[in-house]
């Protein structure tokens, strides 16, 4: 086989805000062969992206090839001037977008979107690139083929756009065509779907390709060979099957290793006393938009909700994008008041607004975000962000205040000294460390844990639950975490609460998630995670009329 | 979808006519409040209090303030202007002829100014960072903080004065031929460009280039798309919004806030006009004047935002 593509001593540069210039990518050499699919994988700022747009000749802002060679089909991107790139983007290489619903320009029909390579490139008539596109809409599995390409990007879901994204890519007939992370946004049973609608037009095509991603069994369905990037350098090259089953590079074997299945079995009560419910939540509703006639909101979020924890346990909360899961913790945190149920807090009721609760219940009940960077003032230093909540719950001196910092920072095993910097000098894990040390500063009994890992690479945010693991012990916290992705709930969690159209529809134990006798959207849930055997996808076979029911397709 | 759309711009309308409603409530009020008696002072010193009470009933004066206003409105709606206070003549053959001429001044303006604020804007966006748009910007800036007595007396001393190029006055009822317009509106339509473009300039420039970062223009860019088509189809469709309404906000300055450049041009609009009428008394015509203004500052705002409805395909 001749390869298409020959990454030889590539180097990337880029300016910083300061004017410094950093390599971003260095001594990157690879080989695509014709009709493989390579996939590049790594954590966030690995470089992998950037490797994969400069195959079309194309870098960021502030960024710039330096050094190095990438010929496709004998010609180097590298060295080729802009009009001469032009003509190759979308006939010789396409790109799938990580985000469909970003990179589909809203004001303009999907259709017109999805021939304008063919308009560009000057490929076919326009009749032509049409029933082009029918016939991709098809292999791609899309519904109602013929009636899409006439609406706009903001009428079809998510894992529509995805593979309309690919039809765009396809149309011009490219040899090597880029997908960067292209399911990373879409829930776990979109992402089937589309992964299997990638994965049979590439193999029906014989087409060449390279899929960037963080997502090792996501990798394993797909790609013949796998490039493994740290810091801009390749770890590691092998086949899918090498990597997965005897990866030789230590960096390779830890990201392996994070996705090893460790379910947590339920902690034995320690005493024989009756366990006291700590945290109730009885029938709780709660919704956006203006209040109806009948007394609740225009769109309701959550429906009579009822999740109970108890002192010492964890409670996972797991559904898909839209199904009211971060909403219930923003309910029962206060921030947005719920308009029916009831919240009790070590027995007593909490009021539906944070506004009217009193300081001692706000000191107990604690919530950390998502977004790290967010969630803390850009323009304090950590050192006031974490006096704050000393000054407001325990009303330390200074003295006090400074050395309950060091004590915060230390439980959250970060060095003293981070208390002099501001957030934007802290990596992502660190952040979301301050986020959790600003939370613990208010000695809580419950932290509310809202999605606090999703933002962060496998490996760091592996990390994060052995520490929030390790401070439970210590402190004696009970969590209640809510995320979406299913193996960081079985890691920690003593139960978990399924979540659907915002309804809890059932809570069960980790062991017991996805077997037989649950109900059947948990089971379909379970099913749908990605494996890292590469024969997953392949051989899973799921209801369809359960996906039907379920799947936001 | 096309129902929607019409109760959008049908909503936008009736907003557009309660504004009015309010603005005219204020206007009259605003009136009221002024110091003096209309009677007196159109009489005089010498006049007796009979002449002055004669007057009064004469005028409808007596009558409470709410019924006034209604009998005002009645009039606006049905076409009727009133009369002025101080020459008796109807108010719609005084504001006729000299919102005629400001609507030429307006006019030539904004054909001058808007077609080059929008190339300027958009190009500096394209050229980002690179001495052109250093200096668009720079110079925009320069522009917008030069008072426009400052930019209008400096053109009428280098122009008119050492130059002798151009008529320090407008006449505008003079003119005869293409080539005197253009002698005639040349200061007064530059001096206005200075004001009003800066403000689309720099408002152009931030609207494209916010829609220039967005993930799509980079996917139009892999698909090889050309730097013209990129801006053409993908970036000024998505950008035409806020553009929009940063050029009626400028123009809806050209109807009511062009008095400097009148009175230093001695050109004979409708903000000269105005100026007047306060200058004597003349409350119907003050009164009717500052309508006109709202009506056409509320209608280029209404148009702007009609137009952004409909160029966006999530409110279509």
């Amino acid at each position: 086989m001749t390869n298409l593509v020959e990454i030889r001593n590539l180097r990337v540069q880029a300016k910083t805000d300061a004017d410094r210039t950093v390599d971003i990518i260095r001594d990157v050499s690879f080989d695509i062969a014709e009709g493989e699919i390579v996939a590049l994988i790594g954590e966030s700022g690995s470089g992998k992206t950037t490797i994969a747009l400069t195959l079309m000749g194309h870098t960021r802002p502030g960024c710039r090839i330096s050094g190095g060679s990438v010929l496709l089909g004998g010609r180097d991107m590298a060295a080729l001037p802009q009009k001469a790139l032009a003509r190759l983007r979308g006939t010789e290489v396409a790109y799938v977008p990580q985000s469909a619903a970003a990179a589909f320009n809203p004001a303009q029909t999907i259709m017109d979107q999805v021939i304008e390579i063919v308009r560009i490139h000057g490929l076919m008539s326009t009749e032509a690139a049409r029933a082009k596109a029918l016939s991709l809409f098809r292999a791609l599995a899309l519904p109602d083929p013929d009636g899409i390409g006439a609406r706009y990007p903001h009428q079809v879901s998510g894992g529509q756009l995805q593979r309309l994204s690919a039809a765009m890519a396809l149309i011009g007939d490219p040899r090597l065509v880029i997908f960067d992370e292209p399911t990373t946004a879409l829930d776990v049973t979109t992402q089937i779907e589309v992964l299997r609608a990638f994965k049979s037009v590439m193999k029906t095509g014989g087409l060449t390709g390279v899929y960037v991603s963080h997502d090792l069994a996501v990798v394993a369905q797909i790609a013949d060979r796998i490039v493994v990037l740290k810091g801009g350098e390749v770890q590691e090259i092998g086949t899918t099957a090498q990597i997965l089953e005897h990866p030789a590079h230590p960096y390779t074997q830890q990201l392996v290793a994070a996705f090893k299945p460790a379910t947590r079995s339920k902690t034995v009560a320690v005493d024989t006393v009756k366990r006291q419910p700590l945290l109730e939540v009885r029938t709780l509703s709660a919704g956006y938009g203006p209040i109806q006639p009948n007394g609740r909101p225009l769109a309701m979020a959550v429906n009579a909700v009822d999740i109970t924890l108890e002192h010492g346990q964890n409670l996972g909360i797991i559904g898909e994008s839209g199904c009211g899961k971060s909403t219930l913790a923003r309910a029962i945190a206060g921030i947005l008041p719920p308009t029916d149920g009831h919240i009790l807090l070590d027995g007593r009721e909490l009021a539906p607004s944070a506004r009217n609760r009193q300081r001692e219940d706000l000191r107990k009940l604690q919530i950390v975000f998502q977004f790290a960077d967010a969630a803390l003032n850009p323009s304090k230093s950590i050192d006031d962000i974490l006096a704050r909540p000393l000054g407001f719950y325990h009303s330390m001196s200074k003295r006090d205040r400074d050395q309950r910092i060091d004590q915060l920072l230390d439980m959250v095993h970060l060095p003293r000294t981070v208390k002099f910097r501001r957030p934007s000098e802290l990596s992502g894990g660190q952040k979301q460390r301050i986020n959790l040390a600003r939370a613990l500063a208010a000695d809580p009994k419950v932290i509310l844990c809202d999605e606090i890992t999703s933002a962060l690479d496998t490996v760091v945010a592996a990390a994060i639950i052995d520490l929030l693991k390790e401070l439970q012990r210590e402190l004696g916290l009970s969590y209640i975490f809510i995320s979406h992705d299913l193996s960081v709930v079985q890691a920690i969690c003593d139960e978990i609460a399924v979540m659907y159209a915002g309804e809890k529809i059932e809570q069960i134990e980790p062991a017991a998630f996805g077997a037989a006798g649950g109900h059947p959207y948990s089971r379909l849930l379970h099913s749908s995670v990605p494996q890292l055997n590469p024969c997953w996808l392949d051989a899973l076979e799921q209801d369809p009329e359960l996906v039907n029911a379920f799947s936001k397709r | 979808m096309n129902r929607h759309v019409l109760m959008l711009v049908v909503n936008r309308l009736i907003i557009a006519v309660i504004t009015l409603l309010i603005v005219s409530f204020t206007v009259f009020a605003a009136t009221e409040m002024l110091p003096g008696d209309v009677a007196q002072i159109l009489l005089g010193q010498a006049a007796t209090a009979e002449a002055v009470a004669g007057l009064r009933t004469a005028m409808h004066l007596d009558d409470p303030a709410i019924v006034r206003f209604a009998r005002w409105l009645a009039g606006l709606a049905s076409g009727d202007l009133g009369t002025s206070y101080a020459n008796n003549l109807p108010i719609a053959d005084l504001i006729g002829p000299r919102f005629l001429s400001s609507m030429k001044l307006a006019a030539a303006t904004a054909v001058f100014s808007v077609p080059i604020a929008l190339f300027l804007g958009i190009t500096a966006a394209i050229l980002r960072g690179t001495l052109f748009d250093r200096v668009v910007t720079a110079v925009t800036i320069g522009v917008i903080s030069v008072p426009e007595f400052m930019v209008a007396t400096s053109a009428v001393l280098i122009f008119a004065v050492y130059l002798q190029w151009l008529p320090a006055l407008a006449f505008a009822n003079e003119v005869h031929s293409f080539g005197e317009l253009l002698r005639v509106f040349a200061m007064p339509v530059i001096t206005l460009s200075f004001v009003i473009s800066a403000q689309m300039i720099r408002m152009t420039r931030a609207a494209v280039i916010e829609t220039l970062n967005t993930p799509y223009i980079e996917m139009a860019l892999l698909k090889g798309a050309s730097r013209r088509r990129i801006v053409l189809k993908h970036a000024l469709p998505n950008a035409l919004g806020p553009i929009v309404n940063a050029v009626a906000l400028s123009l809806s300055y050209l109807l009511g806030g062009v008095i400097i450049v009148e009175t230093i041009f001695n050109y004979p609009g409708i903000a000269k006009l105005m100026v007047d009428a306060v200058a004597t008394r003349d409350l119907p015509l003050i009164q009717t004047c500052s309508m006109v203004f709202c009506l056409g500052y509320l209608l280029l705002i209404t148009i702007a935002d009609i137009i952004a409805i409909l160029s966006n395909p999530r409110l279509r």
